[in-house]
């Protein structure tokens, strides 16, 4: 229902400066109230923690341009990261337990996409409902225990450097240029844009829309999959409660990236601004030693704040 | 006027529709009580029945106020949190003052206000109530560990208590809070002009406004009312376990979500009721109860109602989709 002018005054241009005003904020304030804030080894810290949340972000901007939702990415997370950590364990193979970690991934994935395309679910229910059956196995096969004893090999993908960079920024680059070339340079990309747009435009084009609802889904839980082999080498274990909430943040990065919640107007380059804001803000608050609990309710602020910007851009 | 002829015709095939549903429902009730009763020794006992009717008042106090709100064709995920911040609070109350009535009006306050702010997101900022409110929940749950900071308040009169864990002719309390706003709701679904309009806005948001519905104001009022049935459940829960922690009310919203729409309200408005919810809380419970009675590993009840959830929403997609 969105006529030209509001998708005009809704161009990425119009938006960078919300994103970027928040970040400097942000940076501004944390940087005159703590001094260990504006250090380099403070900001490379910050940005290797913001790699795994920018994992989920990136296929959860994906998802929601195309008005839908993945609450279950946190707790398909988990329950990847479980599973790494138990084949890892049992079978010695760092190889076998990533891929195992991707079959989990892709599995629920594809259920999300099947029951959102062919079953007709709205996805804030369906992933609500796989967020619990996700949880629910997370604490069936770990009994509430953490999960120890990961070979070195795991660990080293967190702290290992290539031409002294992080390894996971290396990986979270590659998986942002990866989901870039994916959306604004390839026919899928198209297609995603058309199917938060204009979804009857793309049925008359004759694709098919459940095929292309599962594989955005599908993308989700891989990348899900993905982010549990670096979880897993961050904490060194595995916890049937690390991954629950980082939804939140996830969805939360996307909102104050500028991705609109109902137009299907996305824009990558802002979720990962907005994944480095959520960073700045849980980092700046862990050294003012605000509790992590407090730290979600500043995040909530922080999106309310950002849709309300959203809001006052399609009221123009 | 003209457009009346159709909706008494429409309202009166929902209303032979709803009878037939609540008749497999209560058929499922019945099954789902011959199974336990044939595998546990425990479920006929006079101790586990008044047990799943208390559970069950509690879920559908919850539940309840949610039905208005997914009449509208929203949906209010923060109710769980609701109860955590709004027990909390009253706690603190009853602890500071001494009073169970400031008590009571702190629980239900605070659930009204919360459910007040939701509506105001949803109206004012038109943000969807589904992010608005999972939103709350993460802000709510941060709030309530910070107020708390991990300790537990407990300890309170014995009149409070008798709200949660007192009987009345061998009949649990919180039956007859339950008895009460199963009918006030009911009533205020069906036979007035405010919950009728909560009907026509979840049925068609255009229409009804064109039809001259305050849509804005009745949508608040629905997520305030929503609030303040879990800010009372907050306060028989607290009655009940005579303690308050912050983690109290987390496992709750998907249950009370999952009760609604295993009661045959549908997830895309205009069309349920409050007793179908009531049969669903009653569902939910024994099946969770039915868990317990069988020993099966607690880990296992987000699976199974997240499952409960999805087929209650398929039914309702297919249900829909041959009756258009």
């Amino acid at each position: 229902m969105s006529t030209r002018e509001f998708s005009l005054s809704s161009l990425p241009i119009a938006r960078v400066p919300g994103v970027a005003i928040v970040l400097v904020v942000l940076c501004a304030v944390f940087g005159t109230t703590s001094p260990g804030f504006a250090t380099p080894a403070n900001i490379a810290n910050i940005l290797t923690q913001s790699t795994i949340l920018l994992m989920l972000a990136l296929p959860m901007t994906v998802i929601i341009m195309t008005e839908g939702l993945d609450l279950s990415i946190g707790a398909v997370l988990t329950f990847s990261s479980i599973v790494l950590a138990v084949t890892v364990i049992s079978t010695g193979s760092p190889t076998l337990a990533f891929l195992a970690a991707l079959a989990v991934g892709l599995c629920f994935g594809f259920g999300n996409g099947v029951l959102v395309a062919v079953f007709d679910i709205p996805p804030f229910i369906t992933t609500l409902g796989t967020l619990g059956i996700a949880q629910g196995l997370s604490l069936l096969v770990t009994d509430g225990q953490s999960v120890v004893g990961i070979p070195p090999s795991i660990e080293h993908i967190y702290s290992g450097t290539v031409a002294g960079i992080p390894l996971p920024i290396i990986i979270a680059a590659l998986a942002y240029l990866v989901t870039h070339a994916l959306l604004y340079h390839t026919r899928f990309g198209t297609y995603v844009f058309a199917l938060g747009g204009n979804r009857e435009a793309l049925r008359l084009a004759g694709i098919s829309v459940r095929g292309m609802l599962i594989r955005v889904y599908v993308f989700g839980g891989l990348m899900a999959g993905f982010a549990a082999l670096l979880m897993t080498a961050r904490l060194n274990s595995a916890h049937p409660t690390a991954g629950i909430g980082m939804e939140f943040d996830a969805i939360a990065a996307v909102a104050v990236g500028g991705t609109s919640f109902e137009r299907g107007n996305g824009w990558l380059f802002g979720t990962l601004l907005g994944v480095i804001a959520v960073g700045v803000l849980r980092n700046g608050l862990n050294l003012l030693a605000v509790p992590s609990s407090t730290q979600v309710a500043c995040i909530g602020a922080l999106v309310i704040v950002a849709l309300f910007i959203d809001g006052l851009r399609s009221e123009r | 006027m003209s457009t009346a002829a159709p909706e008494v015709a429409r309202a009166h095939h929902m209303f032979s529709r709803d009878v037939m549903q609540s008749f497999y429902r209560l058929l499922a009730v019945a099954l789902i009580c011959v199974v336990l009763a044939v595998f546990s020794d425990v479920f006929l006992t006079m101790n586990n029945i008044l047990n799943v009717l208390r559970q069950t008042a509690l879920l559908f106090l919850m539940a309840s106020g949610l039905t208005l709100v997914i009449l509208t064709a929203g949906l209010d995920l923060s109710i769980g949190a609701n109860v955590a911040l709004s027990a909390c609070l009253a706690a603190s109350v009853i602890k500071i003052t001494g009073s169970p009535l400031l008590g009571v009006a702190t629980g239900i306050g605070c659930g009204a206000m919360i459910g007040l702010a939701n509506g105001i997101l949803v109206t004012a900022l038109r943000i969807p109530s589904f992010i608005a409110t999972y939103g709350m929940m993460w802000m709510l749950t941060g709030v309530t560990y910070y107020y708390m900071a991990g300790e537990t308040i407990h300890g309170f009169p014995a009149g409070f208590r008798h709200l949660g864990s007192g009987y009345l002719l061998g009949v649990p309390m919180p039956v007859y809070v339950m008895v009460l706003f199963l009918l006030i709701g009911g009533l205020f679904a069906q036979r007035t002009v405010w919950g009728q309009q909560i009907y026509a806005i979840g049925a068609n948001p255009v229409a009804a406004r064109l039809s001259g519905v305050p849509v804005e104001r009745r949508l608040v009022l629905v997520y305030a009312m929503s609030g303040a049935m879990a800010g009372l459940a907050s306060l028989i829960i607290l009655a009940r376990i005579n303690s308050a922690q912050g983690d109290i009310g987390e496992d709750l919203t998907l249950p009370a979500v999952a009760a609604v729409l295993v009661g045959g309200t549908s997830l895309f408005g205009g069309s349920g009721t409050v007793t179908g919810t009531l049969i669903g809380a009653l569902i939910l419970t024994l099946v969770l109860n039915g868990m317990n009675l069988l020993q099966i590993n607690s880990s296992w009840q987000p699976l199974v109602t997240g499952v409960i959830v999805l087929l209650a929403v398929w039914i309702d997609t297919r249900t829909r989709r041959i009756g258009e």
